[in-house]
């Protein structure tokens, strides 16, 4: 495995992924603020939850990128095609199992059984993020897939060099 | 109209009925109703408890509830009790939080309404919502029965929106990118767009709403136990603490605190513009087409704005004004348009919309302006004399300031004798305005005085003096008409207008002087009614007197004009015109008293505010308009405030 590509293209991935989800609610294809929606795991301060989600989400995509990398050195292969694949399955089960584990794990989220207290305020994303705009499924996969083509890109291209 | 102390009767308009047959209430008058907001969006409530305007994220998107123009497929959000009542209503006082009272045979409720403002420190502890509306309504005494219906449409009544209901978390419904969500502490049936409820309460019994609006996922959602009415406490707690700081202990007091409240209402926190009203198309003339939109940012009212802010002592406020005057217009720089949108750009195109009756079928309802591309060279004056305020009063000029200040003052220089459309805006071409004159003289005048304080550094002084005095010698021969011993709106001509009347307040031409007296006195002559009230001029179309004419009226006649009774007076004359809560619109109806135009207005509530501080100063004794030039000699900067 090299540690090195990992850790460049991990970045870079997970800076692209960052950036394709922040330009669809940008563009209005989806409500969801990803950096905000984490960040509110620790912070109720709108704001600060923006900068500590957009932090965490990057570690996050950092230690997400490991799991792919350890997928293209366990089948031998890495290339833009395989890491989108990836990628999609990553946004499918992020969408489905993640999104429904929410309510549950996040600890300022409502849900849809129980409502809401003083505690649990936020909107829950329902079955495939789709309270947070119908289009929400789209821009995530697209997200993820161009995360795992980067990845797998870049992987690619470091075992040539190497 | 009501008055204070009065009530009224609600129509018996709510019969049972299926919520998809929405019930028409009938028309409100314009002074029947009441605003909240948060400094960024406000919501006009009327006396039958239905919220009938709301635009939200802020003042100039698109309207959610547009009753206010079509009473059919505007949308509005009702709670009022069944039947015939009596509505008494009133702001908790100092606050922006309004409290109907309904009362019939059966029982006594009261309804409280407001957009929820927050402390820095509770921003910190708990998640808010993008922007709310809070409603809560508690039965007093006895039993009442109640209904509730709630019908948003979207783009201003354009199309009907979706609700779905989420169980516990609420209703909710989509408008292109935003999310809406009603939280109501009883249920509420869903029928095509419109959610509806019928329910019997006892005494301590109280139901609970909570509408918010976000365009970023996810959203919050308060919930509805005992923290709303904590919030409503603090809400009111905060704007008190706003209220009550104002630096004015006269006579007038609540109702130069009321105004105040009113313009903060009227601004617009994130960028600090101060929009004219937060309404569009409420007609100056009933069934006519004098129907603007005023949910934008003119400049002309920025000398009177600003004053009203530093004498009352809202300096955040005055800072932020003057900030966003002299930066958001630096796209344009040194030209300034005539109004700008809320972060300075320009505002949007003037455009009708035909599937709206309009109120009282008063066509067409318009949303954008086309006043946008006229020429007012009166807008410089009032940005120069409110920069020179500002530093009269103590404030810094920094440096990027004094430049944007140096380039309006050349501007004028060469341009103050171009004719233009002037501060009444016609649509019928330009012409050579006194006014505007005025304004360009008060410009040079200031910043000649800035320079001769070092406020201002680098100005062409000796030809701001030049110009100032070419425009004092043609406002003197030919914006004097010696057969009619007054002076007249246009040069050359016989034209009157009550801004004749702020050539004293500008500092032009004394109060007492043997021309502005007479030029008083035509001014009564030919624009006042016999109930004391001023129109802006010699009128080709219909339309009401103009509110704030009025209090420069009194204005004037403080400064010296005439006697401090005679201004006490005129100035409790106009306080029968306020509604019940102390809200003026731009126009008085001259038969029936009504307010008409938009509503609330910003320009008319600097108006009231500053005719009761000149009362006021001429009362105590004190020096009046104290921008002016002799008062700010006084007090200078260093020693007011650094």
């Amino acid at each position: 495995m090299n540690w090195t590509s990992w850790l460049l293209s991990g970045f870079l991935a997970t800076l692209a992924l960052s950036t394709l989800l922040s330009a669809s609610q940008g563009f209005g294809f989806t409500r969801m603020n990803l950096p905000y929606l984490i960040g509110t795991f620790v912070t109720p301060q709108r704001e600060k939850a923006k900068v500590y989600g957009f932090m965490i989400h990057l570690a996050n995509g950092w230690i997400f990128s490991i799991l792919y990398v350890l997928v293209f050195e366990a089948r031998h292969l890495a290339n833009w095609w395989f890491g989108a694949l990836l990628g999609l399955a990553h946004a499918l089960f992020l969408l489905t199992v993640g999104m429904s584990l929410m309510p549950g794990i996040h600890p300022r989220m409502a849900s849809e059984q129980h409502g809401l207290n003083a505690n649990r305020q936020l909107e829950p994303p329902g079955f495939m993020a789709l309270n947070y705009g119908v289009q929400t499924p789209i821009s995530v996969f697209l997200a993820h897939a161009v995360f795992g083509a980067i990845l797998g890109s870049l992987y690619q291209l470091s075992r040539v060099a190497a | 109209m009501p008055k204070d102390g009065q009530t009224s009767r609600l129509l018996p308009n709510q019969a049972p009925h299926n919520a998809a047959e929405s019930v028409c209430v009938p028309w409100p008058q314009i002074e029947d109703y009441g605003i909240i907001g948060n400094c960024r969006s406000a919501a006009l409530v009327s006396r039958q408890g239905s919220i009938d305007w709301l635009c939200w994220p802020r003042f100039d998107k698109p309207a959610i509830f547009a009753a206010l123009l079509d009473r059919d497929c505007g949308g509005h959000w009702r709670i009022c009790p069944v039947g015939s009542a009596t509505v008494e209503r009133h702001y908790i006082p100092d606050s922006n939080v309004l409290e109907t009272r309904f009362t019939n045979q059966s029982g006594f409720a009261i309804l409280t309404d407001l957009m929820p403002s927050s402390s820095r420190a509770s921003r910190k502890r708990i998640l808010l919502p993008d922007q709310e509306i809070l409603r809560k309504i508690s039965c007093d005494t006895g039993e009442l029965e109640l209904e509730v219906e709630f019908k948003p449409m979207a783009d201003y009544g354009k199309s009907k929106v979706k609700i779905r209901d989420y169980g516990k978390l609420g209703l909710r419904f989509v408008v292109g990118n935003a999310v809406y969500w009603l939280r109501s502490s009883v249920a509420l049936t869903i029928t095509d767009g419109t959610a509806y409820a019928r329910v019997s309460m006892h005494a301590g019994e109280s139901l609970r709403f909570s509408f918010s609006y976000s365009d970023q996922a996810p959203s919050v959602l308060p919930p509805l136990d005992a923290s709303l009415d904590d919030r409503i406490d603090q809400s009111v707690k905060a704007w008190q603490n706003w209220g009550r700081h104002a630096a004015y202990g006269g006579e007038y007091r609540d109702t130069v605190v009321r105004s105040a409240l009113a313009l903060k209402l009227l601004s617009y926190a994130p960028s600090g513009a101060i929009i004219a009203a937060a309404t569009t198309s409420l007609p100056e003339l009933p069934g006519g087409d004098l129907n603007w939109d005023y949910r934008y940012c003119w400049l002309r009212d920025a000398s009177f704005t600003i004053r009203a802010l530093l004498e009352l002592d809202y300096w955040d406020e005055a800072e932020d004004f003057l900030d966003w005057l002299l930066r958001a217009t630096s796209q344009t720089q040194p030209k300034l348009r005539i109004l700008y949108s809320l972060y300075g750009d320009k505002a949007p195109v003037e455009r009708e919309l035909e599937h709206l009756s309009g109120y009282r079928d008063s066509r067409p309802v318009r949303i954008g302006n086309a006043a946008r591309d006229q020429l007012q060279l009166d807008v410089y004056g009032e940005v120069v004399d409110a920069a020179a305020q500002f530093a009269f009063h103590g404030g810094h000029l920094d440096r990027d300031m004094q430049r944007a200040l140096i380039g309006f003052g050349d501007y004028v220089a060469q341009n103050w004798d171009q004719p233009d459309e002037g501060i009444w805006e016609p649509r019928c071409g330009r012409q050579n305005h006194t006014h505007s004159r005025l304004l360009c003289w008060t410009a040079m005048d200031r910043l000649i005085r800035l320079c001769e304080r070092d406020v201002l550094r680098g100005a062409p002084v000796e030809n701001y003096k030049r110009i100032s005095n070419l425009i004092r010698r043609q406002i003197e021969e030919r914006a004097w008409n010696e057969q009619m011993q007054s002076y007249v709106s246009v040069l050359d001509s016989d034209q009157l207008d009550s801004s004749l009347l702020l050539l004293s307040w500008y500092g032009f031409e004394d109060a007492k002087s043997a021309r502005m007296r007479t030029t008083y006195r035509a001014i009564r002559q030919h624009l006042a009614t016999p109930e004391g009230l001023l129109f802006r001029y010699q009128r080709q179309k219909p339309e009401g007197t103009f509110a704030i004419c009025s209090f420069w009226e009194a204005e004037y006649l403080a400064m010296g004009g005439g006697t401090l009774e005679e201004a006490q007076q005129l100035f409790a004359q106009l306080m029968k015109y306020k509604n019940d809560l102390g809200l003026y619109g731009e126009e008085i109806d001259a038969n029936t008293g009504s307010a008409l135009g938009n509503f609330p207005q910003a320009f008319t509530h600097v108006g009231l505010i500053g005719a009761a501080l000149s009362i006021d100063q001429r009362e105590k004794g004190e020096r009046q308009l104290a921008h002016r030039p002799p008062a700010a000699a006084e007090h200078p900067s260093s020693e007011v405030r650094s």
